[in-house]
């Protein structure tokens, strides 16, 4: 009959590898299996859940972004100055950092840059402005965020809530609306969407500040959980957005993204380090046995997706 | 005068000169377009049609001379596709991550309103339905699903579709190159549908049956310059190619003795999916695959060079070379020189101590430039600087360059000019009568009739084998069909 269709598999084998995961860590510490425990293990996945999206934006447009973890930590640091004692001037500054991403994103089109070495260098300025904004770790966190990320709905803990809003949300704008099809099709034709007259600079500026913009989203949501800021907060973000959105069923070309993939993606690496701590590895072998994990996730992925070529061919 | 009144230029371009450095690709065309008529355009590999293609829809500004939407100027993409003049571009081009539904909303950018989805893919269901009938294309799927015939048919529905205006100049660039010869004719039948009802369309095609028996009229271009342009009754096949500037040459065919059943064959393989016809290849044959597009040839021709290479080491022994079809997709090296994209597959005999001998790579590579008049002042030059016959005559003599006995070829022709043609057939029975054996999959008649021996596909598995006289047009298509109902 009917067999499972390539994008169906790439959206079934990351929610899959989080349950084994997620059973794996049940059966090892029963108690994580309660309000408290979900939250406690799910927490610190929502704001890179975020920022993997940002990701996912520069993705689909063939390019990468290698300062998606010095940006968040750069928007952390504003979030818990700036935004805390004067809110005007902090949404003024992220708002400016949002515009120069957006250019960033013309740059690169106009001047056939490879965005890897650009966001590279960006990433050390936006690590210099985050030492300047705060030099030594403190500030403190804008209260409604704080309020935000403690809070605690009924039945289901806050990081799941805000975990499937944000996978709704980001389902809906890149896969329904006009824009994500446009940003989509730029990674995957981006002569024939130029042919068909649409404004490269508009699309590959709009995907650039979203993604800038949820970024800043992701660095204000840390900073309520950890009610306090440093310039290096997030720097691990960057690698585990790229991973992230590879977990979750996008390819780095050819603009095949899945937004609830990548969100199932961050939970997935998150999960991973506290399964590893669960098994009593040392810190020393964590980040090894992580890289273990996705290199099992991926191969599994490549095995499927092969089997269902076959299916096809036959 | 009053009839000119009436069926005023949909296009008009005058004395528009275009060149790329010292290349003049466009050299004071003149070219007018009235609306509900069918201009075919013909002209050799290099000829500037493509060019004049790209200055009509707005993708590139003339140098010189001015180009006028119903007798409005302006310029740019955004320009012409106001003034309703759609493209359906050679090499394909659609978003393969989306699905139809959403290229359909990419081309169409008045497809507004939250319910687009529902209104595209009403709209393209019925334009399918309406130009292909009995296609099984499903609209929500992406389109990297779909078979490069599926696809191309999905394109040009999509461009021919109406969402709040029909177009009223379509440009259809090398239409039919991936469709089989019952889809080609439902899209020329649907050509002179849109026609009849005041659209017009610009026609560019090597096959010249296509051109004769669609077109009103007939221009002929020539080194960027517009030699002829006269009623298509006006034309015979062999006219029309004179008019292009390469000469007939008469198909003589060698027919070669019978091989010895005795003999051991190069290359066996058993029926495939377990019915239909064994496959046999002896050497120095040039066997065509015929059939339908799309019915197993690719597939057979993929498998037999697996077959032929490990996995782990490919192409060590150096026995069979391929020649693809789709050569964006796995043919050229698009940032390489012609010079690489044509040495690559024997950079094993031109290196020494594994390092490549530029001088012998340079003479390998004079010596094909000349052999298949590669048309380019420098083989350094970037391949995407010839035009599409040319790259595919690159990748030709990548494969003949190699020391393989086996070829596979893969629809190589596709978009390649009938002077290009004749020259690389006849470098292929030369090849052939010294040893070389030739799989030929085409999708044209004229190519399958140069063949020794044809096996024909269909639904993955060979349903008929023929030699020698029986090749023919008649012989191969009731091999395709049959057990068809009409």
């Amino acid at each position: 009959m009917m067999g499972l269709s390539a994008s169906t598999i790439r959206q079934i084998v990351p929610a899959l590898s989080l349950a084994v995961l997620l059973g794996a860590v049940f059966y090892l510490q029963p108690r994580a299996m309660s309000y408290t425990g979900l939250n406690l293990l799910f927490n610190l996945a929502v704001p890179i859940a975020l920022a993997t999206i940002a990701q996912m934006m520069i993705i689909a447009v063939n390019d990468l972004d290698l300062s998606i973890g010095t940006f968040v930590s750069f928007a952390a640091c504003i979030a818990a100055t700036w935004l805390q004692t004067d809110p005007l001037i902090g949404i003024a500054m992220l708002a400016g950092a949002i515009l120069v991403y957006a250019g960033l994103g013309v740059v690169i089109y106009l001047r056939d840059l490879p965005s890897i070495v650009v966001t590279l260098g960006m990433s050390f300025i936006w690590g210099g402005l985050a030492v300047l904004i705060l030099p030594a770790p403190g500030g403190i966190a804008p209260e409604w965020a704080r309020y935000l990320m403690t809070s605690k709905p009924p039945l289901v803990p806050m990081a799941i809530i805000a975990s499937l809003i944000i996978a709704v949300i980001a389902h809906f704008i890149v896969m329904r609306t006009t824009f994500g099809v446009l940003v989509r099709g730029v990674g995957g034709n981006a002569r024939s969407v130029e042919r068909a007259g649409w404004s490269m600079l508009a699309i590959r500026a709009g995907a650039y500040g979203f993604a800038a913009f949820l970024a800043i989203l992701a660095g204000i949501l840390l900073v309520g959980l950890t009610t306090s800021a440093d310039a290096n907060i997030a720097l691990r973000y960057t690698l585990l957005s790229i991973a992230g959105v590879i977990l979750g069923g996008g390819e780095f070309v050819g603009g095949r993204v899945s937004p609830v993939g990548a969100v199932i993606g961050a939970l997935t690496l998150t999960l991973a380090g506290s399964f590893l701590s669960f098994l009593r590895i040392s810190p020393d072998w964590q980040i090894g046995a992580q890289g273990a994990i996705l290199i099992i996730v991926l191969g599994l992925r490549l095995l499927l997706n092969r089997a269902e070529k076959r299916e096809k061919g036959q | 005068m009053t009839e000119i009144a009436q069926r005023s230029a949909v296009v008009a371009a005058q004395g528009v000169k275009v060149h790329f450095g010292a290349v003049k690709a466009l050299d004071g065309v003149d070219l007018a377009i009235m609306s509900g008529e069918c201009v075919g355009l013909v002209g050799h590999n290099g000829a500037g049609k493509s060019t004049i293609v790209n200055v009509i829809n707005g993708g590139l500004n003339a140098h010189e001379g001015a180009v006028s939407y119903s007798g409005q100027s302006g310029q740019g993409i955004g320009f012409a596709r106001v003034n309703g003049v759609r493209c359906v571009f050679q090499e394909l081009s659609l978003s393969p991550n989306l699905t139809v539904v959403e290229n359909t909303r990419i081309m169409h950018s008045e497809l507004t309103g939250w319910n687009w989805r529902a209104k595209a893919l009403g709209i393209i269901r019925a334009k399918l339905d309406e130009m292909f009938p009995g296609h099984h294309i499903e609209c929500k799927s992406t389109v990297g699903e779909l078979s490069i015939a599926e696809r191309q048919m999905v394109e040009i529905a999509i461009t021919f579709a109406t969402v709040t205006e029909a177009p009223k100049l379509v440009i259809l660039d090398e239409p039919t190159s991936s469709l089989d010869a019952g889809l080609a004719r439902q899209l020329m039948d649907y050509v002179r549908t849109f026609v009849a009802t005041g659209g017009s369309v610009l026609l560019i095609s090597h096959i010249l049956g296509e051109i004769l028996s669609t077109s009103d009229r007939i221009i002929v271009m020539k080194d960027g310059k517009v030699v002829t342009s006269r009623a298509a009754a006006d034309f015979s096949t062999k006219s029309l190619v004179e008019a292009m500037g390469s000469v007939v040459r008469e198909q003589t065919r060698q027919t070669r003795g019978a091989n010895a059943s005795d003999a051991k064959p190069l290359l066996e393989a058993p029926p495939r999916r377990g019915h239909g016809l064994a496959f046999k290849a002896y050497k120095g044959e040039v066997i065509g695959l015929a059939g339908l597009g799309g019915h197993g040839q690719t597939e057979m021709l993929l498998d037999l060079y697996r077959g032929f290479s490990s996995d782990w080491f490919p192409g060590r022994d150096n026995n069979v070379a391929f020649v693809a079809g789709d050569r964006s997709l796995n043919g050229t090296f698009v940032l390489w020189s012609i010079l690489r994209n044509l040495s690559v597959a024997s950079l094993g005999a031109l290196s020494k101590t594994s390092l490549v001998n530029a001088d012998r790579e340079a003479v390998l590579g004079a010596e094909w430039k000349k052999r298949i008049e590669i048309r380019t002042p420098d083989m350094g030059n970037p391949i995407l600087s010839l035009s599409g016959g040319n790259q595919q005559k690159v990748l030709f003599a990548r494969a003949l360059a190699t020391t393989a006995s086996l070829v596979l070829m893969d629809d190589p022709m596709r978009g390649v000019d009938v002077g290009t043609k004749q020259e690389v057939y006849s470098i292929l029975r030369s090849e052939a009568a010294e040893g070389r054996t030739f799989l030929w999959y085409s999708t044209e008649m004229d190519e399958i009739r140069l063949c020794d021996r044809v096996y024909v596909f269909r639904d993955g598995a060979i349903v008929a084998e023929l030699t020698g006289d029986n090749v023919t047009e008649e012989n191969v298509l009731a091999a395709s069909f049959t057990g068809e109902a009409a």
